[in-house]
């Protein structure tokens, strides 16, 4: 839970008992006694620039030094658009990235001992990248260079990627897309002819009524999302929040629309009918822009609110009032497309629904709707052409999936358990920067694949449970021990930032530049990484924009102008999309040639079985995915995750607020580790509630081992999107369970 | 001159950052904190309220913890802040007991700490930790007797209620509700 008071009694005997060993950094870090008041504020702070890796919305900061040279903290950068001066509580508790005493410390290296048992020893970096290199060759040889994959999340993916293609393959893939944000790429790229990438160019900050289906931001900190939602409340603007969960914006909302779980394209498709049939959309916007307006018309006439009502539990006067608030407010009106919408596996058809109605309220190009993003290329510096694979991923999909646009993570999983009548060819992984056990639904299909490579190896800064399964695990820096490539962002004005190291590395851990050099130079691809130090590498790129490393030091932050100025669309202009009809496609013509529904359809999703419920998941503020459950700062604020239940069910079933239980699934999966019941009536009767990233397996995370439940176990069933191959996991359904039968045993 | 800082319920998301960077910029040691979240739910399903607030110290203009320090430890500074002096401290937890907002805490040193508007850098014109991080930009501070502070003005124009007011404590702490 959120911070709360701790009482004095307890506050002694957590003191007493050494708090946590980072007491003794924070003691250390500040010479003298200098938590005296008064001279806090005369150290002398001098600062370097980075831009946030907690997570990937990349805000750009200033990391501060103790005079002895000691990491203080970090603050946000005016000048960054995506946070404007202030971090969010990850970006502020970053630090405790840097000073977790669990990180991992030297590269190590999987061994057989004489009894079979298998260990890790500790290698020297030569050893290690050796090894690897020695792998990579060999697999090469008797498979070929395409049989290996990159699976990354974050800075790394530039360097390993690069090595990867210099090597052969194409498989470059981020659960980010298929795990997450795929779907709804794919149903605006059908929609609009472009997708929406990061930071979504929502104009929240002149919006007059945002409507959010499922997000849940400011629970998730979308830095800068999060600041425009603050300020579109000061002015006034009308939240709409669909939810079964009364979350924290459900609480700033106009309206909360309590709907029943996994039936969100039912409301859709009835705000739809009331916008169309009561002439509320933006006939012009729709006249000049848009292809299939009667297909679309004629289509949801069935779907009225009372039709709605009778699915979605949402009586038919809120849908009413909710199309005339979004029509009244057009077309400064957003139906936000959400981040993580890998649900039901209908996702892209949903996303692809809110899309259409942002095309008939007119929203998208249009002030307080969604403006036109605008991104600087920076020359890359210089390397040989990649090789062109001889196969990739999609070649063991069988055909399908053709309409993603990028990489699957679960495809390059899939693509690497043998299977008789599919190309399954992948034989090792390069895994940085994202926890495949945690980030994956289904773990024993993750595990198949694992146990079916030859070579994997594991780069992170933590021992996340991935890097237990590795033959190789390579400790890199953190974010504020290296230098990294430039952050080239979209945004209402292009922006470029600087990370340069605020510190030397810690333990014998190294950047990620460095170790995918150094692997390039063992495998003969040196030529790919010609520069001989990073700085020269990002002088040159910056000197290419008429910047320069000293210059950007200074700064962190360079503020472009806009080439053009077409934020919006002028009134009337002649706009040419880039969808097949070069219009809007309310109507989708790249869905139907595919042999999909060109427009949303509505289909039933299973029910939770008697005595089960709705398995949601969700964000907590201070946490980035399962990747931050053991930075010391953060743990602080948030050491566990609970199981939200409505004081129905809890009645029902005699649980008490605090009460540990086991959550088990629909397919006999019981949670590792019992989870603490919090009763409330924030979550409807037919759904329970927790926060993902908890429930870490690995002991070598001593601060969160153990802590809460993980719902990543419990995503068993995934419902996979037959259009971009998107891994749904809100199909899966959990109960209480108080014992294991082992407890029961004994 | 008396600081004052008011905190808008409406705009509060509860993430914690004023927390964490309160810890960062204090030296506040892990396990402890200066500020924190609460978090009230009323109503039944589906009719329901919440409401966030970021509490701290609330810099009482009759404060209960400095008339109790025996060894004057708790005093006020400048602007009507109160603060500790850690040296003056013997850590007697008279204070705690007598603070109603569980404001204060023993620090693993041996005196008690709490929040001081974060003195060190409204002296230095800038805002307090907890007030330039938030990502909600839904804390105000500044001087109650300069009428066009940001702080006095938001108090002109909005409802706003202060915590336990029956212990006639006087805060300096108002919430925008």
């Amino acid at each position: 839970m959120s911070k709360t008071r701790r009482d004095f009694i307890k506050i002694s005997s957590l003191s007493a008992a050494g708090i946590f060993a980072g007491a003794k950094y924070l003691q250390s870090a500040i010479p003298g006694n200098a938590t005296k008041l008064g001279e806090i504020g005369n150290l002398n702070l001098n600062r370097t620039p980075t831009y946030c890796e907690v997570c990937f919305w990349k805000c750009a900061g200033w990391v501060h030094k103790n005079e002895d040279g000691t990491i203080k903290k970090i603050t946000g950068n005016d000048d960054d658009p995506n946070c404007n001066g202030r971090l969010c509580p990850r970006g502020t508790g970053g630090i405790g990235m840097y000073y977790d005493e669990d990180r991992l410390k030297t590269p190590l290296m999987r061994v057989t001992g004489k009894d079979g048992k298998q260990t890790y020893r500790e290698a020297s970096w030569d050893e290690a990248l050796d090894f690897i290199a020695k792998r990579m060759k060999e697999i090469k040889e008797k498979h070929g260079a395409e049989c290996t994959a990159l699976l990354t999340h974050g800075s790394g993916g530039h360097y390993f990627g690069s090595l990867i293609k210099a090597f052969g393959s194409g498989n470059v893939a981020a659960p980010s897309y298929a795990q997450c944000r795929g779907p709804r790429e794919v149903a605006f790229l059908a929609t609009f002819g472009e997708g929406l990438n990061s930071p979504e160019p929502t104009d929240i900050r002149d919006t007059r009524c945002l409507v959010l289906i499922g997000s849940h931001l400011g629970e998730n900190m979308h830095n800068g999302q999060v600041q425009e939602m603050s300020d579109a409340i000061d002015k006034g603007a009308t939240i709409i929040t669909v939810d079964p969960r009364f979350s924290t914006v459900a609480s700033k909302s106009k309206f909360w629309l309590p709907i029943k779980p996994a039936t969100d394209i039912a409301l859709l498709l009835s705000w739809m009918h009331e916008i169309i049939n009561n002439g509320w959309y933006d006939k012009k916007y729709i006249e000049k822009y848009a292809y299939g307006f009667e297909e679309l018309k004629d289509y949801i006439q069935p779907f009225t609110p009372e039709w709605a009502y009778g699915i979605t539990t949402i009586k038919p006067d809120q849908i009413r009032e909710t199309a005339r608030e979004m029509a009244n407010a057009a077309p400064a009106v957003i139906i936000h497309p959400g981040r993580h919408v890998t649900w039901y596996g209908d996702d892209t058809q949903r996303v692809r629904a809110m899309a259409i109605l942002n095309a008939l309220l007119g929203s998208w190009g249009r002030r307080g709707g969604f403006y036109i993003p605008d991104i600087t290329s920076v020359p890359k510096y210089p390397h040989p052409h990649f090789p062109e694979p001889a196969r990739d991923w999609r070649d063991a999909m069988g055909g399908k999936y053709k309409l993603a646009d990028l990489a699957l993570a679960s495809g390059v999983c899939d693509a690497t358990i043998p299977t008789p009548d599919l190309d399954c060819h992948i034989k090792a992984w390069i895994v940085n920067g994202t926890n495949l056990i945690m980030t994956l639904p289904d773990q024993r299909k993750t595990l198949d694949a694992i146990n079916s490579l030859e070579l994997m190896v594991v780069i992170d800064t933590m021992p996340a449970e991935i890097t237990g399964y590795a033959d190789v695990v390579l400790p890199e820096c953190t974010y504020l021990e290296r230098w990294d490539d430039l952050r080239i962002l979209q945004g209402r004005f292009p922006t470029i930032s600087l990370r340069m190291p605020a510190a030397q590395p810690k333990y014998n851990s190294k950047p990620g530049y460095w170790i995918a050099k150094e692997l390039a130079k063992k495998m003969g691809l040196g030529e790919y990484f010609a520069w001989n130090t990073f700085e020269e590498k990002l002088d040159w790129e910056l000197k290419q924009v008429n910047s320069s490393l000293e210059e950007m030091k200074k700064i962190g932050v360079k503020k472009l102008t806009r080439e053009y100025d077409d934020i919006y669309f002028n009134d009337g202009e002649d706009i040419e999309f880039n969808t097949n009809t070069g219009k809007i496609e309310l109507y989708s013509t790249a869905l139907e040639e595919e042999g999909f529904d060109p427009m949303p359809r509505y289909t039933p999703h299973q029910e939770p079985p008697e005595g089960f419920y709705h398995l949601n998941y969700g964000r907590a503020p201070m946490h980035t995915f399962s990747r931050t459950t053991n930075n010391p700062n953060l743990a602080d604020l948030m050491d566990e995750n609970v199981v939200w239940v409505n004081p129905k069910v809890a009645k029902e079933w005699g649980l008490e607020n605090g009460q540990e239980v086991y959550l088990e699934n629909q397919d006999g999966i019981i949670s590792d580790f019992k989870i603490k019941v919090r009763v409330t009536e924030r979550i409807r009767f037919d759904s329970v509630y927790m926060i993902h990233g908890f429930g870490h397996t690995n002991k070598k995370l001593t601060r969160t081992y153990g802590k809460g439940a993980s719902d990543s176990q419990l995503i068993t069933r995934v419902l996979t999107d037959p259009i971009m191959g998107g891994t749904g996991m809100r199909g899966n359904f959990v109960t209480f369970r108080f014992e294991k039968e082992s407890e029961a045993q004994s | 001159m008396r600081y004052a800082m008011a905190i808008d319920t409406k705009k509060c998301v509860g993430c914690s950052d004023c927390v964490v960077a309160c810890q960062t910029e204090n030296n506040v040691p892990i396990g402890h904190c200066r500020d924190w979240i609460v978090e009230i739910t009323d109503g039944t399903y589906p009719e329901l309220e919440i409401e966030i607030r970021s509490e701290r110290c609330n810099h009482c203009e009759n404060s209960p913890c400095v008339r109790c320090c025996p060894t004057g430890a708790s005093h006020y500074e400048d602007g009507g802040i109160v603060v500790v002096t850690p040296n003056k401290c013997i850590g007697c937890g008279a204070c705690i007991t007598s603070c109603p907002y569980d404001a204060r805490y023993p620090h693993p040193d041996g005196y008690v700490d709490k929040c001081t508007f974060c003195m060190h850098r409204v002296k230095k014109g800038q805002q307090p930790a907890c007030v330039s991080v938030c990502p909600t930009k839904c804390m105000y501070f500044g001087d109650l007797d300069d009428a066009n502070s940001e702080v006095s003005q938001i108090l002109k124009k909005r409802k706003y209620k202060t915590l336990i007011p029956e212990a006639g404590t006087k805060p300096h702490v108002f919430y925008l509700i």
